[in-house]
């Protein structure tokens, strides 16, 4: 059915047996296209047919796995030709905004993609200002992404798509769930683009039948497969039907098409005065903004009610009122002639409600999960049988019913999301947008089930919908905008009021009557930068291997993303600081106000000096004396004693007699640490007590021994535990936590999908990591500082070398460390992974292997050779020799160098294994 | 409060944990192998100790000693020029240096008491501090039975009988193994908890409950008994057969009222692990916050070094954390044989922290759930 159009001149691109799957699922199945130029060509098809697939292959930002890809004359296989063309293509990736940073104002984003282009200051500045007023987007120059409308994001979307003048414009679902107005816009600018730049080949995906019929060329797909090709006109003459919707309908295969037929319902009889649903001035606010301003409504019974409007403008808000999810900050939601309170099980047992998205438990089968719902309903228990029975014949999910949800397809799960809502009986079912996103066929028989529920069973259904071939089949809508209801009627009154041929037209004539006229269009067809002859389009080094700019633009990205984000920013800041100060404490092993009582059966001054040596010494404090064994027993069984002494009777007499007597001494067990220190104490203190009563009775000679033990606590002479952690610990917290925040910084791109950016544009992989890694290193170096003020000061750690080695090897170390991160970020694709395997991977040989506890010449095996070639070994000697060790640049020369040479080797890995297309 | 609903949820919990494979993992591992590996694994003080002697004597006695320090407290020694001595503790290649000077077994044996050097790099404390006490006795031991029968020097005849209660033999493991389960009760308690709680809110599952006759208390009640429940069973089985039966760690006190009290911290700090959730909001975040809140109150808790040598304001803070308590009376109950008459107290304390974060958690949840 792929029509031959002539390769060369005519064509922007060519696609030739073209094969793509994800593990075992298959996304496209030998495609064969090709693609004429200088056209607006639209690819159709519900989800999941491939069609976003395709465009990203188109754009170079997947690997092609089979068949062959030709854009804009060249071979998309090829990295060479990818890097020139790069320039001329843009993407923007499904999803409102999906590339876009939502943190960053509409100004920055638009200004970090200049930058990608190569474009300077000034360039930038003339070209962000000609988009954003060509687009009406001017006044929210600073508003953060985040806070922006889906209509306006779209458009920014497209601005940051059109900043560097592309010849091949490629937008997957630009205008899905973005409201009517904003969608004609949005064509509208598309077109007035085209028009300026009439050699400017667009290719869109959409799942707007109604848009599609305006395009000049479409592509429809259905499970990975080509059905047809053409002109609107085209595919309507051939399949000899009246609508694009039902000639995809007709090219669909005869087995997806069985059992189909065209919806309709019948309208409303009987009872019209019984209100299931009542609404009345319903406001709510978060915050300063309205989220929906004073609704008002009533929904009668038996009746589907709709709500459309784009996404954002309020329609899941009021839903969650009305079932009681979100407090009105105003008015009051009825049901029943009740006021809805979430504390009223009662009326929740009324209710059925379906989310926007499929929020059911993926881990639970299908069964599982009907029963778990009829039960928290409260269903009697001999009864949820048969209740589950009569959904699964009913919704036809016999087939699938112990099988999970995550691996049935979107219909089916549909399906089961209305049978969920379903199972206790509800009288009114709250549907939130139930039917994004599944494909016409499905569709219809999803609205075949609501009008049976709502005319059989006379249940009350209200549903929210951004289509408006779906809005056409309930009984009376309201069309919402911007949290306000426009209008509450039938379609067709709807329609006639307005003198309008679609509802669609007549939702944007109140569209604009509500906004006052169509947004003022700001200075005619906009200075949209053409190119002017004799000047380059894009500027030096827009095509080259490296660009400063380029580095610097990932670099500001990741410096105004962290300054957004206050948890990762504590952490980036505060967290070490945190962590060093519980480790200089946790890890002290410094044992000190030990507790001890003694059992004095003596009571003689010997007996007395000896405990009074104890009690007299820094370790001990010494408790009320004890009278007993038995109360020796219960002061330790209690934990109030940590060593108990016991001296004989008799002990002063015995021992001038020269016998041999025994002091018995208890020492609490419990932690084995403390104890032997406790031990090592008492012993000491034993022989001080002994040498000094030898030389009390003998005289000095008595106890010389027959050498000499001078014993050098070097660096340290007091033992300190602190002097010695807090160098080793500044390692190891430089190595964790810049390693992660790198890592994270990466790999969130990668969850978020903006890491499109490095794919499609002429960014490299190497500007790209080394960007973000500088952010990094910045912050990483001030820790540093920060730490080590806290070693000086709130520790007092004495500092004896020279702190330009110190900090000169701080700066080689940080860079090395987030390098580590970065690495590891290479391999892994979810953040809480990337989390914590950076965490282990980064300890683990920090902990063992970098010479903190026994120097690595003591390691043999691996552990040897990590410990010789990791940064954090050579980084704790450098720590330790310039803090305790006095040393200088000249005894450190070998270490740092080793940690320099790390740099190159771990940035370098990282930059070959990173991915510049999607795989 | 509907009492039927919280097992019926709780049950959902039990379900969903079963599929994830890598959480069961997590769980078994922690309650089984990684207690057994951290008991059995708890090196002695002294391991592995780098030493260099510098013999400028070159006599059989010097040569005595050199052969004196061998694995597995110490490399085997190497023999090193007195030039390299300082350069090689600079760069930390070596713990401890023995400088034996020339002519030391002629001085010894003329009774002119020379001195060997000892250098100890001080800046790995607690090898420097419990390897100079053995390498002390080592050269003394050598010398002494070198010399023995030359001289005998008179001395006091009393003895110090120490002795060790709880265990005698001071055998770390029975202290670490137990500390190991306090670990992975803290870690998995605040893992499950929170991640069921933010699993269920990114898969937007959480407003489903929430519209049906079910309540914001039923909710998280449920997700406490039930991961509450996991960490309880893993603990005890943690606690009999691998600490009882395995590691043959005498327990003194009595089980099961050491089991009631590791109810009521997992009571706690399951319900502490909600409240970081709501904190976090998303998986990563937890993630973060998870860093900066596990380690301290590992450290600074007791568990690992006294809670006496930290500072008044340390101590005083880590009052508020269960652990602190739990650690108290796991220590008292478990070694001391201590009975509720003692332990009391720590009772109290767990109940009041639970009940607080508890409350405070259920304030923050609702919060969340909007």
């Amino acid at each position: 059915m792929t029509q031959q159009a002539d390769t060369g001149r005519d064509t922007i691109a060519e696609v030739s047996s073209l094969g793509l799957r994800y593990g075992k699922t298959v996304a496209l199945r030998d495609i064969s296209l090709a693609l004429p130029a200088g056209k607006m060509l639209g690819l159709i098809g519900p989800d999941g047919v491939g069609k976003s697939s395709l465009l990203a292959l188109l754009a170079g930002s997947r690997v092609i796995q089979e068949g062959e890809v030709h854009v804009l004359g060249g071979d998309m296989r090829d990295a060479a030709h990818r890097r020139r063309v790069c320039s001329r293509i843009a993407y923007m990736p499904q999803g409102l905004g999906k590339n876009l940073y939502p943190t960053l104002s509409v100004f920055e984003n638009l200004d970090f993609f200049g930058r990608l282009f190569g474009h300077d200051l000034a360039e930038r500045e003339k070209r962000i200002d000609a988009l954003l007023a060509a687009t009406g987007m001017s006044p929210f120059r600073d508003r953060p992404v985040a806070k922006l409308s889906g209509g306006m994001k779209q458009k920014l979307g497209l601005c940051c798509a059109l900043i560097h003048d592309p010849d091949f414009l490629i937008l997957d679902e630009p205008t899905t769930g973005v409201d009517p107005l904003s969608r004609r816009q949005f064509w509208e600018l598309i077109e007035k683009i085209r028009a300026d730049r009439p050699g400017m080949s667009v290719i869109v995906s959409t799942a707007y039948m109604e848009e599609a019929a305006r395009f000049d060329w479409l592509v429809a797909m259905n499970d990975g497969r080509v059905l047809d090709t053409g002109t609107p006109a085209e595919l309507l003459q051939r399949t000899g039907t009246g609508t694009l919707d039902e000639a995809f309908i007709v090219l669909l295969p005869e087995d997806d098409r069985r059992g189909y037929e065209k919806v309709s319902i019948p309208p409303l009889q009987g009872a019209h005065d019984k209100i299931a649903i009542e609404a009345e001035d319903l406001t709510k606010l978060f915050g300063d903004f309205t989220a929906v301003d004073s609704v008002s409504f009533r929904i009668r019974k038996g009746e589907i009610f709709g709500f459309l409007g784009s996404n954002g403008c309020g329609k899941t808000t009021t839903m969650k009122m009305l079932t009681g999810l979100l407090e009105p900050s105003n008015g009051k939601a009825q049901l029943f002639g009740h006021e809805v309170d979430a504390r009223d099980m009662a009326t929740r047992r009324r209710v059925g409600f379906m989310s926007q998205s499929f929020s059911l438990y993926t881990e639970l089968t299908v069964r599982q999960n009907l029963i778990l719902h009829a039960r928290l309903f409260g269903i009697d228990e001999e009864e949820i049988p048969g209740r589950v029975e009569d959904m699964v014949t009913r919704f036809d999910l016999a087939a699938d019913i112990d099988s999970l949800p995550s691996a049935l397809p979107l219909g089916i799960r549909q399906r089961l999301s209305l049978a969920v809502a379903l199972i206790h009986g509800p009288e009114i079912l709250i549907l939130d947008e139930p039917t994004s996103g599944v494909d016409p066929v499905a569709r219809d028989g999803f609205w075949k089930l609501l009008g049976e529920l709502s005319r059989r069973d006379g249940v009350t259904i209200f549903v929210s919908t951004h289509f408006m071939n779906e809005a056409e089949l309930c009984d009376r809508i309201s069309l919402m905008h911007a949290g306000d209801v426009l209008v509450s009627d039938s379609a067709e009154a709807i329609k006639a009021s307005k003198n309008a041929e679609t509802l669609e037209e007549a939702f944007i004539a109140y569209l604009e009557e509500a906004i006052g006229t169509p947004e003022e269009e700001t200075p005619p067809p906009a200075p949209e930068p053409a190119p002017q002859p004799g000047r380059r389009r894009f500027p030096d080094g827009a095509q080259s291997t490296f660009s400063l700019r380029r580095l610097y633009s990932f670099f500001r990205l990741e410096s105004l993303q962290l300054r957004r984000d206050p948890i990762r920013l504590f952490t980036a800041l505060i967290g070490s600081v945190l962590l060093m100060f519980v480790n200089g404490y946790g890890v002290s092993m410094d044992v000190e106000d030990l507790t001890f009582a003694a059992l004095d059966r003596d009571k003689t001054s010997m007996s007395r000096d000896y405990i009074q040596d104890i009690a007299g010494s820094r370790y001990f404090i010494e408790q009320p004396p004890l009278e007993s064994h038995a109360e020796m027993d219960a002061r330790m069984r209690a934990g109030e004693l940590g060593l108990a002494l016991e001296i004989p009777p008799g002990f002063a007499r015995r021992v001038a007699r020269g016998e041999t007597v025994e002091i018995g001494a208890w020492i609490d067990g419990g932690n084995p640490l403390t104890a032997n220190t406790v031990s090592g104490y008492v012993q000491g203190m034993h022989a001080d007590w002994l040498q000094r009563k030898a030389r009390e009775a003998y005289g000095d000679a008595a106890i010389a021994g027959n050498f000499e033990l001078v014993t050098r606590f070097r660096y340290n002479p007091d033992l300190q535990s602190i002097i010695a952690i807090v160098p080793a610990v500044i390692p190891l917290l430089l190595l964790m936590i810049p390693a992660i925040l790198a890592a994270l910084s990466v790999v969130r791109e990668k969850e978020l999908g903006s890491i499109i950016n490095l794919y499609v544009t002429p960014a490299t992989r190497f500007e790209f990591l080394l960007g973000k890694q500088l952010a990094y290193v910045a912050l990483a170096f001030v820790n540093f500082l920060l730490m080590t003020f806290m070693a000086l000061t709130i520790f007092g750690v004495p500092f004896t070398g020279s702190f330009a080695a110190l900090t000169l090897s701080a700066i080689l170390y940080v860079i090395a460390t987030t390098a580590i991160g970065l690495f590891i970020s290479v391999f892994i694709s979810s953040q809480i992974t990337a989390l914590f395997a950076t965490a282990m991977l980064t300890m683990i040989p920090g902990v063992q292997y970098s010479g903190l506890i026994d120097p690595v010449s003591a390691l043999s095996g691996a552990g040897r050779i990590v410990g010789e070639i990791y940064p954090t070994s050579w980084f704790i000697t450098v720590a330790r020799g310039t803090f305790s060790k006095g040393l200088g640049f000249e005894d450190l020369s070998q270490a740092m160098t080793m940690i320099a040479l790390a740099i190159p080797v771990v940035l370098g890995l990282a930059t070959l294994l990173l991915r510049k297309q999607a795989r | 409060m509907n009492i039927r609903n919280i097992f019926r949820l709780g049950i959902k919990e039990l379900r969903g944990l079963v599929r994830d494979p890598i959480m069961v993992f997590l769980i078994v591992y922690s309650f089984s192998h990684l207690i057994y590996t951290s008991a059995t694994s708890v090196p002695d003080a002294l391991a592995n100790a780098a030493i260099s002697i510098v013999d400028e004597d070159q006599s059989h006695l010097s040569s005595r000693i050199t052969s004196a320090f061998y694995p597995p407290y110490f490399v085997a020694p190497n023999v090193i020029s007195i030039d390299e001595m300082d350069t090689r503790m600079d760069a930390g290649m070596d713990t401890f240096a023995l400088d034996i000077p020339p002519d030391f077994e002629r001085d010894v044996l003329a009774g002119r008491v020379p001195a060997i050097q000892f250098n100890i790099d001080a800046t790995r404390t607690t090898q420097a501090f419990t390897g100079s006490g053995y390498i002390q006795q080592i050269v003394t031991s050598e010398v002494s039975e070198f010399v023995a029968h030359y001289r005998s020097a008179p001395s006091l005849q009393v003895d110090l009988a120490m002795r060790a209660r709880y265990n005698p033999s001071l055998d770390p493991s029975w202290f670490g193994a137990i500390n190991s389960v306090i670990q992975s009760i803290t870690i998995l308690s605040l893992v499950l908890t929170g991640a069921a709680l933010i699993r269920e809110k990114e898969h937007g599952t959480v407003e489903h409950l929430l519209v049906m006759p079910v309540s914001a208390t039923e909710i998280m009640l449920s997700k406490i008994w039930s991961m509450g429940l996991v960490v309880f069973a893993g603990s005890a089985f943690a606690l009999v057969v691998v600490i009882q039966q395995f590691l043959d760690v005498p327990i003194l006190g009595s089980l099961p009222l050491f089991l009631a009290g590791s109810a009521l911290m997992i009571f706690a700090m399951t319900s502490m692990g909600i409240f970081l959730a709501t904190v976090a909001g998303s998986m990563p975040r937890f993630g973060l916050l998870l860093m900066l809140v596990l380690l301290p109150i590992q450290m600074l808790s007791g568990g690992m070094t006294p809670r006496e040598s930290m500072p008044q304001l340390v101590q005083d803070i880590m009052l508020f954390v269960p652990n602190t308590h739990y650690i108290l009376l796991s220590q008292g109950i478990l070694f001391r044989g201590a009975g509720f008459d003692v332990v009391w107290p720590q009772f109290l304390a767990l109940t009041v922290i639970g009940m607080t974060l508890f409350w405070f958690a259920l304030g923050r949840f609702r919060a969340f759930l909007r």
